[in-house]
């Protein structure tokens, strides 16, 4: 050995000793260094990890605010629904039990297992740790029946959540659309930030549209939890009640709105009816029929019923005709090929046109409906009679000017309107470019003509427009020229019923319309609907308002003749337009006139005073 | 006589204490820093304890501080009996002690508690008693006792080859139990013993390199040939820290989390606010990650801190070995000074997630009584080196 009694070290264990101690040095250095990059360099980031680690939020989800109408009456509000939930951590552990336990309850919750291991496995993809819904919806008995048996259902709990409830059953099912959840596709979009998978939002209608302020703020609770998930005493950390989305009233008049649906409904045709304020674009009813129960939205469908709803495309109950529906109007187009006749200088109020009964461009002859001939007419006979000859001509004149088409669009046919609810349709005006790009593309047979123009003239051919158009273009005519944004929000109000926001969209633009113009075409439309020649005399002659209002046959073959009425009142400062159509309804006095004078006469039941007040007073 | 006495004390030892009490229970020639980061580090163990496992066992708040407390108290007790031992005379003793180390980790096996799959302690009515702690020191005291006294006998290399038996036989027996962290703190006392008592430097390099092999073998080789020689367990443990994520919810889990709770702590620490090492997050949090709990309730501060004392205190280990008055000493407190330096190294690196999983507890830190008792004995056999050191050649002056 190399150390002697009560001697130095020797130089053996010296460097030995010195070996060990750099070694020590080294070691002390690495546990160091690794504590300050720990601590002090990724601190933040650490701790970061250390809150996010004991925390679980919970969600509490908030009830939708209610959809009203204009006079305050529910349309759409919530009921409160059992859900049932499982929480998949109480699950027994063997695999066997936890498989007998599922497919128990798939059974209680008529569910295959399969669907319950999916509806899971989906649950917690979303929220891992959190209690996933089964089922909503569940009877009482289920519930009962679950609280008898606890002991068997480990982990399974009833949930109150809210459902969205129609205490008017379909009432105006179009409007107000329904609710589902997210998509994936939407949680991407800026309107959906901060939604997570599973989260119910508008699906259609205003439900849709007006979905950030119905939509409420969900409520947060945030526990804390050791290791195991378990809440710790006193580990409630945050908790946000949830805060209920806000009420939307619609400018929908349940008056009109019912008188429109009953009408609809009476005669069992596919149609739609559109009632709008013709000053400020306020949509006092919109609706088609068939319709559909929203709450079909709110329960699990079959695969019939889906069927039903999204497969027909005859009934298509889905379908808003109002505003989806691409159709000829019949002579209810008149009114843009006056307007354009007189404001594009083609005809004065006086000019005559002679009405032989038809007339032939080419080789091709136009006739009036029935084989009528009125002799000499000026325009406002021409209405009331509803002379296609005489608009035959106007057609023809204007065949090569585009001047036709210029006035339709001005007057919003063939293009959106810019309404608050999803999916309306543009449409379509038969224009030179439109066709000529056509037979040059080789779509069709031949170049723009004469012909496809004196179609048009009297709303029939490849016109493609919806009755919110229509009423469009008629408000511009009742207003003096303003293109109304048609709209059916009103206003958001809080749960105490103060205004937070109302919409009054913005005109879309304003129009020139000579005053004789306007004057000899409304004096025209008066005289077809109440004048004794006029061709809806028969339903509103006996009418005690004085109306504007013009029929319309469109022919759209291989079906029959859809039956259109638009009508202003009262005339001559309209206030309203009604815009009725029944696809198969036949001549416009047969069933769509009818209709609409069932929903004037609703408007004007509720609105008497106000009518003899203005002074319009009531004809004859 | 007298005269002279005094006035040799009086240049040479300035601040000797006077001859007394102090000087009779050797208090005056006791290594103070030494005894000082020891008494600390238990104090602190305590404080700590006190703080992050209240409530922890139910109905008795202070289960843990209560029983470390007074396992330091008991290794107090034990240390100052150890220093007024002549620790020459382990080396006389060395058969008996290397006997009763092989013997009592042997009758674990009979009639020891198991405890999660691994039987390491006997239980008493009021206590339990893990031999192997202790064995730590025993095995430092006989093996340098073997050391010295076959120093002249047999060739260098067969001396070597002795040793490695005598030291590896004890640590194979805890390896059985099974409890590889000790085992392997064993097999490093061993070795330690070794290179203070001359094993050539060739010799280390042979059995580094058996060393490489061996672990290939055990990790790699067989496992290949179907003979798992450490458990599932324990190799997951092992090769995790290397990759952590990958089982950041399996064997990497307790180690992410203690990672996290030591990051969380930054520089002042969460105090009472801490979650990780408060709502379980942390496993073990009295034992092997006490240094977690550190971490996150005292910060960089209190981490530092406590690896100050660590190196203080074998700082002045070192300097022991450097002292002692004969080969005994150096090699047994070479082999203490190098086990605790081995301990805290894995320990503290096993918390900040840079060593593997080995279940070696925080000499001293670790709430336990026969590893607290255990090292505050081996503290005492340092202390009786350095008292017999300056007892023999008082007036010298020391690095």
């Amino acid at each position: 050995v190399y150390q002697r009694s009560n001697d130095r070290p020797g130089p053996r264990l010296a460097l030995r000793s010195a070996v060990l101690g750099g070694i020590a040095v080294a070691l002390f250095a690495v546990l160091f260094f690794r504590l300050w990059d720990l601590q002090v360099l990724s601190g933040p980031q650490y701790l970061a990890e250390a809150k996010n680690n004991r925390t679980r939020e919970y969600k509490t989800i908030a009830p939708r605010g209610d959809i009203l109408d204009r006079d305050g009456n529910v349309l759409v509000d919530n009921r409160t629904s059992l859900a049932l939930q499982l929480n998949t951590q109480k699950l027994p552990e063997d695999p066997a039990e936890q498989k007998a336990e599922l497919a128990q309850l798939g059974n209680l919750a008529q569910m295959s297992l399969r669907k319950v291991r999916r509806t899971i496995k989906e649950g917690e993809e979303v929220a891992a740790g959190a209690p996933v819904t089964l089922r909503k919806d569940v009877g009482y008995d289920l519930v009962y029946y679950l609280e008898e048996n606890q002991r068997r259902f480990p982990g399974v709990a009833v949930q109150r959540v809210f459902v969205r409830d129609y205490p008017n059953g379909s009432r105006a099912a179009h409007v107000v659309g329904s609710v589902g959840e997210v998509s994936e596709e939407e949680l991407k979009e800026a309107p959906y930030k901060g939604l997570e998978p599973g989260d119910e939002v508008g699906k259609g209608g205003v439900e849709y549209t007006y979905d950030r302020y119905l939509r409420g703020q969900p409520g947060l609770t945030k526990i804390q939890v050791n290791a195991l998930g378990q809440p710790t005493p006193g580990g409630q950390l945050v908790s946000q009640p949830p805060s209920p989305g806000d009420n939307l009233k619609l400018t929908i008049d349940p008056e009109v709105q019912a008188a429109g649906e009953s009408a609809l409904a009476s005669r069992g045709l596919p149609g739609a009816f559109v009632t709008m304020n013709v000053h400020n674009g306020q949509l006092l009813g919109l609706g088609s029929f068939p319709t559909y129960d929203p709450t079909v939205f709110t329960e699990p469908k079959t695969q019939a019923e889906v069927n039903a709803l999204y497969r027909d495309p005859v009934t298509a109950p889905l379908t808003d005709r109002a505003t989806e529906s691409y159709y000829p109007t019949g002579s209810t187009f008149k009114l843009v090929t006056a307007l354009a006749a007189l404001e594009g200088g083609v005809i004065t109020p006086s000019t005559s046109i002679f009405d032989a009964g038809k007339i032939t461009v080419g080789t091709q002859p136009f006739q009036n409906a029935g084989g009528a001939s009125y002799g000499p007419l000026t325009l406002v006979p021409a209405l009331e009679v509803s002379s296609d000859v005489f608009f035959y001509e106007l057609g023809w004149k204007m065949w090569d000017s585009g001047q036709l088409q210029r006035w339709a669009a001005k007057l919003g046919i063939g293009k959106e309107s810019g309404l608050d609810l999803p999916g309306e349709t543009e449409g379509l005006v038969p224009s030179r470019s439109w066709r000529n790009q056509l037979y040059k593309e080789g779509e069709t047979d031949r170049p723009w003509s004469a012909g496809d123009n004196i179609q048009l003239a009297t709303g029939q051919g490849d016109l493609q427009t919806n009755p919110l158009q229509l009423a469009i273009a008629y408000a511009a005519l009742g207003n003096d020229g303003t293109i109304v944004t048609p709209h059916v929000g009103m206003e958001v109000e809080d749960a105490a019923g103060r205004v937070l926001k109302e919409f009054d969209p913005k005109p879309r633009r304003r129009i020139h319309i000579d005053p004789a113009h306007r004057m000899a075409i409304m004096e025209g439309l008066h005289q077809a609907a109440q004048g004794p020649q006029g061709t809806s005399y028969g339903i509103f002659g006996g009418f005690p308002i004085e109306v504007a209002g013009k029929t319309g046959t469109a022919q759209r073959p291989p079906h029959a003749d859809q039956s259109w009425y638009a009508v202003l009142a009262p005339y001559p400062d309209p206030r309203i337009v009604t815009i009725v159509t029944m696809e198969e309804g036949g001549f416009g006095a047969e069933s769509a006139a009818p209709a609409a004078l069932q929903i004037l006469e609703a408007y004007f039941e509720k609105h008497a005073s106000s009518v003899s007040a203005s002074g319009t007073g009531l004809a004859e | 006589m007298m005269y002279a006495t005094r006035g040799r004390q009086a240049r040479a030892e300035p601040f000797a204490i006077r001859t007394g009490i102090g000087e009779r229970l050797g208090l005056a020639h006791m290594d103070w820093p030494l005894s000082l980061a020891t008494v600390a580090l238990a104090a602190f163990s305590v404080f700590t304890l006190s703080q992050a496992t209240l409530n922890d066992v139910p109905g008795s708040p202070h289960y843990y501080v209560d029983r470390q407390a007074l396992y330091g108290v008991l290794g107090l007790i034990g240390m100052l009996l150890a220093t007024r031992i002549d620790y020459s005379r382990f080396r006389e003793l060395r058969v008996g002690i290397y006997t009763f180390l092989c013997a009592s980790v042997a009758l674990v096996f009979v009639f020891g508690f198991a405890a999660r799959g691994s039987r390491r302690a006997f239980e008493f009515p009021f206590f339990s008693f893990q031999p192997s702690e202790l064995g730590k020191l025993l095995l430092v005291l006989a093996l340098a006792g073997f050391v010295i006294d076959g120093a002249r006998r047999g060739s260098a290399r067969q001396r070597t080859v002795r040793y490695l038996c005598l030291g590896l036989a004890p640590a194979a027996l805890v390896f059985l139990q099974p409890d590889l962290g000790t085992s392997m703190v064993f097999a490093v006392a061993t070795l330690a013993v070794m290179y203070f008592g001359g094993v050539p430097w060739t010799h280390f390099a042979v059995i580094g390199a058996a060393l490489v092999a061996l672990i290939a073998l055990v990790l790699v080789a067989a496992p290949a040939v179907g003979v798992p020689v450490l458990k599932g367990y324990q190799e997951q443990r092992l090769t995790s820290f290397l990759h952590p994520s990958e089982h950041a919810s399996g064997a990497g889990y307790q180690q992410n989390q203690s990672v996290v709770a030591i990051g969380s702590g930054e520089k002042t620490g969460r105090g009472d606010r801490a979650t990780q090492t408060r709502l379980d997050f942390v496993p073990e949090r009295h034992t092997d990650f006490i240094f977690a709990v550190i971490g996150e309730r005292y910060g960089f501060m209190g981490a530092a801190f406590v690896l100050s004392l660590y190196a203080l205190l074998f700082w002045r280990a070192l300097r022991i070995v450097t002292l002692s008055k004969n080969s005994y000493g150096t090699l047994v407190a070479g082999g203490i000074a190098v086990s605790l330096l081995f301990q805290v190294f894995v320990n503290v690196g096993m918390n900040l997630g840079i060593m593997p999983i080995t279940g070696i507890p925080l000499p001293l830190m670790s709430y336990g009584g026969s590893s607290v008792i255990a090292t505050f004995l081996a503290i005492g056999v340092l202390q009786s080196i350095n008292i017999q050191a300056r007892l023999s050649q008082k007036g010298r002056f020391a690095w």
